[in-house]
């Protein structure tokens, strides 16, 4: 029992990353019908939005002190953060929870970056065929992509969370099992809590305000939307910055979990995208219940007893491929995905 | 009509063997004419072709065609560790292996259309990248790549036959004839020519393809499957043998790519790999009978020049400017260059999607229109138009 509780949760955080990737994905096909292949790009900039300010605050001034010396003899460098010595403890303080502030930052970054790839870009490409959309997108990820590696270099760069939360929890003593059994890091369970808000909110904003009321309606027919007077395309717009700064937030938080590295983003969309298609193109609902169940469903097949038994059939190794296989498996039998509608991308 | 049709084609097809055949003179004076890219010149043209005849034809995007070059590399490399270096039975069995999975993974893939089946073929290409990269090391040595070993089996190996790829006794990788011409050099080997003979050959099929009833089905796949399937056909077959005809192209290439230099490693099968062959033919021009070829020797040429490109490079090109000036120029320049040719690669994407979806041969043909149109011709069409407008 133990251990499946433990997969379930191992399962949580990247499904987490994978609905909220997905959740984008689904909110530009429903409003603007463009499939972007350039949004695991916006989830890699995010993780470098929190790269950044980690750097920024960790700016320092380097002192000399002659009296100790470093490994190699010379006289130790000391590096005193520019935030330390201004604030003192509070710039510490600053400096260790970088990254959960780093959503801040990334917010106006993110919608700014949303803005300007939709009017500039994809707002010419509606008219096209979908092929040149993917194609466009397609290029735009690369060149994003090689423009972090250009500043960044291609090695991962190591993002810590806060000291606090860096430890693990342990779920034994929480649910009644033997303590250590269940050991899970904080930061993760966190990430999955945040990932929860962020979908909860996603999903109250289209539900309960008249601006979701209204993208909803246009979601289902933008013409008549048009016709009653309202403008549905800057609220659409809107929608791609919101998916975008989703995007980010989700690869801010990630982080610390995986060092961002330039291609993170790709790797991410392609099973984004299998998500997307398991849970029914644009089902906002499937998209995140797909993204859930597949990463747990990865987690799972990670298990030593599951690897054993394939490893018996000559499937060494089944959690690399255990998502496309479920993908293929359920494009045979229900070719809409778990949740998808009918008319919607039958052409 | 036809009459004129097929004679043109036959000039089309004469004027491209003879380029094929002389391309270690004709590529000299752009200093292309050293076997390793004329091989890739050819090889990759072979690709395009075959991805043309999805992509052009049914308009079906394939992302994952990279796929089945990879497969096709794993195959031949085998066939050297089994049996011996004769490169017949690496290609054979690298086309028969990559039509297989290409009629699998076709079969699951075409089930959807549109967008859909793009994400379906990338998404198995990735499938079989993680497969090749490290689940299944035992056949493909994972991340190292498969090579050929000393103490491989090669049961049909005899003491006198040669140590390299070879076609029963030529070796690939020989250059027989290396001549001063009009001052370049210009590097005539085997490898070249057998690529090139594939390369005519594919060529040929495609021309086949594209004028016979066939390749009419094809097209009217991409223009309307609503009505195709009012008038009581099935779409399904031909599209999926489109795919498969295009997968045993590019298995073909992958195995070419063996035969020149008998590696196979799982970055072939990158998604960045099918990427690079989409922007290939569309760069040439989808749908057009040699835009993919001239695509890929545009983007295979691109590459073995911005690659080679670094900084030391750059302030010999501008040297012989003012000292700021040339440095603005590299400063400029220099994250497109070498490290950084992704970049290039992606923006030259954008720019041809953007701006010239026809590719280069609708852009020449409207070029050509707008410089007859100006002389006064009218609405005339191009007196030597090798490719029928779509």
């Amino acid at each position: 029992m133990d251990a499946i509780i433990l997969q379930l949760l191992n399962g949580l955080d990247k499904g987490s990353a994978y609905a909220l990737i997905a959740l984008g994905l689904s909110l530009i096909f429903g409003t603007l019908g463009v499939v972007n292949f350039a949004h695991g790009a916006l989830f890699m900039i995010g993780a470098f939005c929190a790269v950044t300010l980690n750097k920024l605050f960790s700016l320092s001034t380097v002192t000399i002190d002659p009296t100790k010396k470093d490994f190699l003899g010379n006289p130790l460098q000391v590096k005193t953060p520019y935030l330390e010595s201004w604030f003192g403890d509070f710039g510490a303080g600053l400096m260790d929870w970088s990254v959960p502030l780093s959503i801040l930052f990334s917010i106006p970054i993110m919608l700014a970056i949303g803005f300007v790839m939709e009017r500039g870009l994809i707002k010419h490409f509606y008219k096209r065929p979908h092929a040149d959309q993917i194609l466009v997108t397609f290029g735009l990820a690369i060149v994003l992509q090689e423009i972090v590696k250009a500043f960044y270099g291609a090695n991962p760069i190591s993002t810590p969370a806060p000291d606090l939360l860096k430890g693990s929890l342990d779920f034994g003593i929480i649910l009644g099992f033997d303590p250590n059994a269940v050991i899970y890091p904080a930061w993760r369970f966190v990430y999955f809590l945040f990932a929860a808000v962020i979908i909860g909110g996603v999903f109250a904003f289209l539900q309960f305000t008249t601006f979701g009321m209204v993208v909803r309606a246009g979601m289902a027919d933008r013409e008549t939307v048009g016709l009653l007077g309202i403008n549905i395309d800057r609220r659409f717009t809107i929608m791609f910055g919101l998916a975008a700064a989703v995007a980010g937030m989700a690869g801010v938080m990630y982080a610390p979990i995986n060092s961002p590295n330039y291609h993170m983003g790709m790797d991410f969309l392609v099973l984004s995208f299998v998500v997307v298609v398991v849970g029914g193109m644009g089902s906002l609902t499937g998209a995140v219940a797909a993204g859930f169940l597949l990463g747990i469903l990865e987690s799972f097949a990670s298990m030593n007893e599951v690897k054993s038994f394939f490893q018996s059939i000559m499937l060494p190794s089944i959690d690399q491929i255990i998502i496309y296989l479920v993908a293929v498996i359920i494009l045979l039998t229900r070719p809409r995905g778990l949740m998808g509608r009918k008319g919607v991308m039958e052409d | 009509m036809s009459a004129t049709v097929k004679d043109n084609d036959r000039l089309l097809l004469t004027v491209f063997v003879i380029l094929v055949l002389a391309g270690p003179i004709v590529l000299a004076p752009i200093g292309a004419s050293y076997p390793d890219l004329l091989q890739r010149f050819a090889i990759y043209g072979v690709f395009a072709i075959g991805f043309n005849i999805l992509f052009g034809l049914t308009g079906y995007l394939s992302f994952g065609h990279a796929a089945f070059l990879g497969v096709g590399s794993y195959a031949a490399v085998w066939m050297f560790k089994l049996l011996n270096y004769n490169v017949i039975p690496a290609l054979v069995l690298a086309v028969v292996v990559s039509a297989v999975f290409a009629l699998v993974i076709g079969y699951v893939s075409l089930r959807r259309s549109g967008i859909y089946f793009s994400i379906l073929t990338l998404a198995f290409a990735q499938m079989m990248y993680n497969l090749a990269y490290s689940v299944l090391t035992p056949i493909t040595n994972g991340e190292t790549g498969l090579q050929v070993y000393t103490d491989d089996p090669q049961w049909l190996q005899t003491a006198g036959s040669p140590t390299t790829t070879n076609l029963f006794g030529i070796r690939m990788n020989e250059v027989f004839w290396k001549p001063e011409f009009l001052g370049f050099e210009a590097q005539f080997n085997y490898g070249y020519y057998f690529a090139a003979v594939f390369l005519i050959l594919a060529f040929y099929i495609a021309l086949r393809i594209f004028r016979s009833p066939f390749g009419m089905m094809l097209r009217a796949v991409k223009s309307n499957q609503n009505r195709m399937g009012y008038t009581g056909l099935n779409p399904r077959p031909y599209t999926l043998a489109a795919f498969v005809i295009s997968g045993m192209y590019a298995g073909l290439a992958g195995g070419l790519l063996a035969c020149m230099d008998p590696l196979a490693g799982a970055e072939r099968m990158q998604w960045t790999a099918s990427g690079e062959v989409v922007l290939m033919t569309i760069l040439g021009g989808a749908g057009t009978l040699l835009g993919p070829v001239l695509g890929a020797g545009f983007i295979k040429y691109l590459e073995a020049i911005f690659s080679k490109v670094n900084e030391t490079v750059l302030q010999d090109w501008f040297s012989f400017m003012p000292d700021w000036m040339g440095d603005a120029l590299s400063f400029v320049i220099s994250p497109f260059v070498g490290e950084g040719w992704h970049l290039t690669l992606g923006a030259l994407f954008m720019a041809i999607v953007i701006f010239l979806p026809g590719g280069l041969i609708d852009g020449a043909r409207q070029l050509g229109r707008w410089i007859g149109g100006g002389f006064g011709g009218g609405d005339r069409k191009p007196a030597h138009s090798p490719v029928p407008a779509e």
